[in-house]
């Protein structure tokens, strides 16, 4: 339990973080907040192996530090600094990191989960015992690719795990309008197992996809998981100034009540929680500092990495 | 002698073969309608030739999932058409992850369409000749036009660490040529001077190379006309073109894709920038227009080899422009 609640903790506050550096010019772009589901993400991968692979959305943070991704490197890459996961390539929304397992975050709504399917397939060809889990929300159970990966995952029986974070809204659109019938019926028309579960609750979140972890490693096939949540910020950090009226401050509060971390860090000793608090304070302002003090990159490496050895053409003729 | 669809078959043969990592995905691969993956399902079990369901998107991005964990992918796509449903997984995943992951991810996959462009009756949605879109992107593209360069190309695709998409003509999947026992590659990347001229050179693309061939021998006695063929659409063999131009400072190029914004746009417009010409560069292309089904309105769409024919005398009849 205090491991899952550190876990939470530097999550909510690496997010938190995240908003004010986005709204100080130190982030460029807008990156999409974590905050009110670190339950999942750490729920989630407390059940995954460092050789299992995962593949995120563009709500990522939470999922590489769930999966025990290095945050002063997060942070780097955030910021832009060559130290970053990412070489200050991808950001906020393409924070990957091949070396834990985590095939990238994604800027497509749901576009990773055939990969997660292909690494799953991989896995189990290979005759090891690694599973894949892929991470999608509410608006991403009406993409295509997803329903054509359940199909694949079912008939092929592949180790992977479906999470979908249900967290009431795509940007604006409530689940309830836009998904017809019930998530936890349409997975389970592929004939995998499906249930939902609290993912305001991490040990609960981790039971259940703990029993979809164990069964994709007997090699049972697929499950999906619905995880019921709520994100407390905006849809991403540039909501704040767009003044949207999709949902209430009452509605808010009333998720906030059950904020996951209270809910865990009410099953620990007061004193308990504060050393935790503190030393994951301490970890956040180690890497931020780190990652501040990394390099910028430089412009006539722009086109780096863009193939395994070919430049790109240039914009300008030789 | 090899027939263009078996130098296919035997490169992806030998490359299974050569590679335990290599696996072949799409529809009906195992039968395999085209011929290219016959065979291959009982000789290398069936968990290296997947039929998969009809599911572009989620077949194409399952073959990035793969290849990010150390296998190697063929995709075999029945109709060019449907790399309009796979081009997200393509282009803005497959293509773009090396980058977005600062250089941790490596994508080798090969996207194979054994029959693309137009062939006579069929219609709209199957005669399409989707490399330029691919090119703009800057995907590796390769479109051989003979049986020699379809097995050496496809062979160093399947090996090369990003994607490739490779595109074998409708029009030439049944010409033979000499293709060599041994294992070899045609490298991504470089020209094919088929025919030395030094009066005009012929950039002729995929199944035209043949067309293009055909005009050269067909005006020799009038005109001296050299045949590039770029094998590779992206990246472009400049060097070898501008070595051509620099002998004969004319261009022509025969292109079956549309016009605007098109691969031969590419190559008129850096001709034009870059190159030592002598005279305005010129295109034959297809019409920016859907492929009718009638065969003689199909054919007047399609780039033709009198359009050739004409465009290459006119360029001769050119000056340099002050
Ligand atoms: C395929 C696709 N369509 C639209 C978008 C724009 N977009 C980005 S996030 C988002 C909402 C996604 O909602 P959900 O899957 O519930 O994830 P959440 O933002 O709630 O975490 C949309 C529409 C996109 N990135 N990709
Ligand atoms: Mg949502």
């Amino acid at each position: 339990m205090k491991e899952l609640y550190r876990t939470m903790r530097v999550i909510r506050r690496f997010e938190e973080r995240t908003v004010d550096l986005v709204n100080a010019n130190e982030i460029a772009g807008v990156t999409h907040e974590y905050v009110g589901q670190e339950a999942v993400a750490t729920g989630v991968c407390s059940v995954l192996r460092r050789d299992d692979a995962i593949t995120s959305t563009h709500r990522g943070h939470g999922h590489l530090i769930a999966k025990g991704a290095d945050v002063s490197r997060m942070f780097a890459e955030l910021l832009g600094r060559v130290d970053g996961l990412n070489r200050a390539r991808g950001g906020s929304m393409h924070i990957a990191d091949l070396s834990i397992g985590v095939l990238g975050a994604n800027g497509i709504v749901a576009a990773g989960a055939p990969h997660a399917a292909g690494a799953a397939w991989a896995f189990r060809e290979a005759g090891t015992d690694r599973i894949a889990v892929t991470f999608f929300g509410d608006g991403g159970i009406n993409q295509g690719v997803l329903l054509e990966t359940f199909n694949l995952a079912a008939l092929w029986r592949l180790p992977l795990v479906f999470i979908c974070e249900n967290n009431g809204y795509a940007v604006t659109l409530s689940a309830e309008h836009s998904t017809a019938g019930s998530m936890v019926d349409r997975a389970a028309s592929y004939g995998m197992p499906a249930e939902a579960v609290d993912g305001m609750d991490v040990e609960a979140v981790a039971v259940s996809a703990g029993r979809a972890v164990a069964r994709a490693r007997a090699g049972e096939g697929p499950s999906f998981v619905e995880c019921r949540t709520y994100r407390f910020f905006g849809h991403h950090t540039a909501e704040r100034t767009m003044k949207l009226g999709y949902r209430t401050d009452e509605e808010i509060a009333h998720w906030r009540e059950r904020d996951p971390l209270e809910l865990a860090g009410a099953r620990l000793e007061p004193a308990e929680r504060a050393a935790i608090d503190q030393e994951v304070e301490a970890l956040l302002d180690e890497s931020l500092a780190f990652a501040r003090a990394s390099e910028r990159p430089l412009a006539e490496d722009a086109l780096a990495f863009n193939y395994a050895a070919l430049e790109p053409r240039r914009g300008v003729a030789r | 002698m090899l027939r263009y669809q078996a130098a296919l078959a035997k490169a992806l043969r030998d490359e299974l073969a050569n590679d335990e990592a290599v696996f072949v995905i799409g529809e009906d691969v195992r039968e395999s309608l085209r011929g290219v993956s016959r065979g291959l399902a009982a000789e290398f079990g069936e968990e290296r030739v997947l039929d998969t369901p009809i599911s572009e998107q989620a077949f194409t991005g399952f073959a990035t999932g793969a290849a990010l964990v150390g296998r190697r992918a063929v995709i075999e796509f029945q109709i060019p058409a449907l790399l309009f449903i796979a081009f997200e997984q393509i282009v803005d995943q497959a293509h773009k992850l090396r980058l977005m992951t600062g250089g941790q991810a490596s994508v080798p996959v090969t996207y194979l369409v054994p029959g693309s462009g137009a062939r006579l009756g069929l219609a709209g949605q199957h005669s399409d000749n989707p490399y330029s879109y691919f090119v703009h992107a800057g995907v590796k593209t390769v479109l051989p036009a003979t049986a020699h360069d379809a097995y050496g190309l496809f062979a160093a695709a399947i090996r090369d660490d990003d994607p490739v998409v490779v595109f074998a003509p409708a029009a030439v999947l049944g010409v033979r040529d000499e293709v060599p026992d041994d294992p070899y590659v045609v490298p991504l990347g470089s020209g094919r001077i088929h025919r030395e001229g030094t009066d005009v050179t012929v950039v002729a693309v995929g199944h035209l190379v043949h067309d293009a061939l055909a005009l050269a021998e067909e005006v020799a006695g009038e005109i001296s006309v050299e045949v590039f063929d770029p094998r590779t659409l992206y990246p472009f063999d400049w060097e070898l073109l501008a070595e051509s131009i620099s002998r004969t400072g004319r261009l022509v190029v025969y292109d079956d894709a549309n016009r605007s914004c098109g691969f031969a746009a590419e190559i008129v417009a850096t001709a034009a920038e870059e190159l030592p010409l002598v005279a305005p560069p010129r295109r034959v292309t297809r019409a920016d227009a859907v492929v009718p089904f009638a065969v003689d309105l199909e054919r007047a769409v399609l780039p033709s080899r009198a359009q050739l024919a004409t465009a290459v005398r006119q360029t001769l009849r050119e000056e340099a422009r002050p």
